[in-house]
């Protein structure tokens, strides 16, 4: 280890992905430092984790439907179809909690089939396939709910929404949860060789097909685990909101979780990007969001600002990764 | 000609569709340690041989052998379980992935042990060294091997995948035009590459279009013509523009004298 050693060290820490979006964390968090007293504090970060928490809950999923150069739109409204009925069999059907967890869940999972099929096997291209699956989903989740809010849940269904203290400090046990699923999504794209499909595939098809990777299996578990993640968020989400609410997650999670992924520098061309990234990503888009509503914003120009964002993240993206033609 | 037993042989195959006949009862034959070079005109059938050859497609008769057996290759995966790699020319690489990544695509190896078992934990040492082991073998010159493809020249983008074929094939390797997408110098690079397979002992099918890299580099060029072998010469008893002549279909007595003036010598 001489002088080339620290050398390269140094060149792969400034050019290691998860650089550029930790430097926008911190200076969008300088910025609102600055500007309000509020922002930083104990409290206040502990409240950005909570709201952080479904939105980076649903960027995984999301982050590997890019990374396969997809794109999914139904997010929010799965995440809210499986909300609904995960409340409504516990409530007004008197289903015990753990069967109607599950049921709420494995409706999402089954979304995620229903993309990944229509992509795999009928081969459309995600954004029109998902963009059906959004509505679908959406109709449902109204048709189902009749429009009524859930409330009086069991207590299961409200876990993560629970809190432990830390130094005076509360957390969610949800964002706990966050960070594992993080850490296992980590682990299966960094360590395994699923990860490297799921990359291969993203990054050039047809030359991961003429490997022997059957393209189509990695496509589908991507999008069934993209399911599970949603229905995890919705049960996430019941325990923060508290309730069933048939009008939750049908506007902002869509665009933000798109939001989380490109600003933590994964390519929307596929198959380059960090599970890392798409964490600070998600903090990014939740400190925004505090911020602005701290400094007295209102919750129209935080969708201007977030729109803008994701612009300027994937114009980012297209100057930097422009493929040679 | 050649005492040896041949390593790949076809014999009658046909391959129609509908109408149009790609293969009329084509022969083939690869021997241990040559590069064989197929030329012909476009429409000649050499895509379709080299298809029916890698599993790419089922031919509608005639019979292929490896080593002498019968083999029924019903996927491309079917050829590679059998030995058989395939060098494309549209640079087959996932730029984004590194180097090390791209030898062992589709064929990870996992560590040793419960992490490897339990958990599938890939041995990126190991694979970066082993890739590092046959980018050495072969004189391919980069700079780490954990660099991403996408930082190489086009010439070392198809060194990965010639790397990576002649790392897993264990009969032959077939390169379907290896260089119609590279620049003059890197076409250099990657014709030294493949003779390097062939000393490391692994016989080469090579298609190209180029003339001169076939006469460069082949031991015998198969000639295809309307869906059959017209004829299978050597760059020492034949010209360039006597095979060009022979794969354009010349008129019969020129090609008679082509023939008999070769005949001959044999």
């Amino acid at each position: 280890m001489g002088s080339t050693g620290t050398l390269q060290l140094v060149r792969r820490v400034i050019t290691a992905p998860t650089v550029g979006p930790f430097i926008a964390l911190v200076a969008t968090m300088a910025f609102f430092s600055l500007r309000t007293d509020r922002f930083f504090q104990a409290q206040n970060f502990s409240l950005v984790l909570q709201q952080v928490m479904i939105v980076g809950v649903l960027a995984i999923g999301q982050t590997l439907v890019i990374l396969t150069a997809g794109i999914d739109l139904s997010v929010g409204t799965v995440m809210a179809l499986g909300q609904v009925i995960m409340t409504k069999l516990a409530v007004a059907n008197g289903v015990p909690a753990v069967p109607a967890l599950l049921l709420g869940i494995l409706t999402c999972v089954g979304f995620g089939a229903l993309n990944g099929g229509l992509v795999t096997g009928v081969r459309l291209p995600p954004f029109i396939v998902t963009l059906g699956t959004l509505n679908i989903a959406f109709a449902l989740t109204h048709i189902v709910s009749n429009d009524l809010t859930f409330t009086d849940l069991p207590k299961l269904e409200l876990f993560w929404g629970r809190t432990f203290t830390i130094s005076g400090t509360d957390f969610t046990y949800g964002v706990v949860l966050m960070l594992i699923l993080y850490a296992i999504t980590w682990y299966g794209l960094n360590e395994t060789a699923w990860g490297r499909h799921v990359y291969a595939v993203g990054d050039n098809r047809e030359a991961a097909r003429l490997t022997g990777i059957n393209t189509n299996r990695v496509l589908l578990s991507v999008y069934l685990l993209a399911g599970l993640t949603y229905g995890i968020a919705a049960w996430l989400l019941v325990g923060r909101t508290e309730v069933g609410d048939p009008n939750a997650g049908q506007t902002t999670e869509n665009l933000d979780s798109i939001t989380a992924v490109v600003l933590g520098g994964t390519s929307l061309f596929g198959g380059r990007g960090t599970i890392i990234g798409t964490l600070i990503g998600a903090l990014i888009v939740g400190v925004f969001r505090n911020g602005l509503t701290l400094i007295g914003v209102s919750v129209i120009y935080q969708y201007l600002v977030t729109g803008i964002l994701v612009i300027l993240a994937v114009s980012i993206d297209q100057l930097t990764h422009r493929r040679p033609a | 000609m050649n005492s040896a037993e041949p390593i790949l042989e076809a014999h009658g195959l046909v391959k129609k569709y509908g109408q149009v006949v790609a293969l009329n009862g084509a022969e083939f034959e690869l021997y241990p340690g040559e590069i064989l070079a197929i030329i012909g005109d476009n429409g000649a059938g050499k895509s379709t041989l080299i298809k029916a050859l890698s599993g790419a497609l089922q031919p509608d008769e005639g019979e292929i052998k490896l080593g002498g057996e019968r083999v029924h290759f019903r996927s491309p995966r079917d050829a590679r379980r059998a030995g058989i790699e395939t060098v494309y020319q549209d640079l087959a690489v996932a730029p984004a992935l590194d180097i090390a990544s791209n030898v062992f695509l589709g064929r990870e190896t996992r560590r040793r042990g419960l992490v490897g078992r339990l958990l599938r934990i890939l041995d990126k040492r190991g694979m970066r060294r082993e890739a590092a082991r046959h980018f050495q073998e072969l004189g391919i010159a980069v700079q780490s091997i954990g660099e991403a493809v996408e930082n190489l020249s086009g010439g070392q983008r198809q060194g990965v995948a010639v790397a990576r074929a002649a790392a897993w094939a264990r009969r032959l390797v077939i390169m379907d035009e290896p260089t119609a997408a590279l620049g003059v110098k890197e076409t250099g690079q990657v014709l030294e590459l493949i003779k390097r397979v062939r000393e490391r002992g692994l016989p080469v099918i090579l298609i190209s279009h180029d003339m001169p890299h076939v006469f460069e580099l082949a031991d015998r060029i198969h000639i295809m013509r309307l869906g059959r072998r017209v004829a299978v010469v050597t760059p020492k008893t034949h010209t360039m523009p006597e095979a060009v002549a022979i794969m354009t279909g010349a008129t019969p007595s020129e090609l008679d004298n082509i023939l008999t003036k070769k005949g001959s010598d044999e």
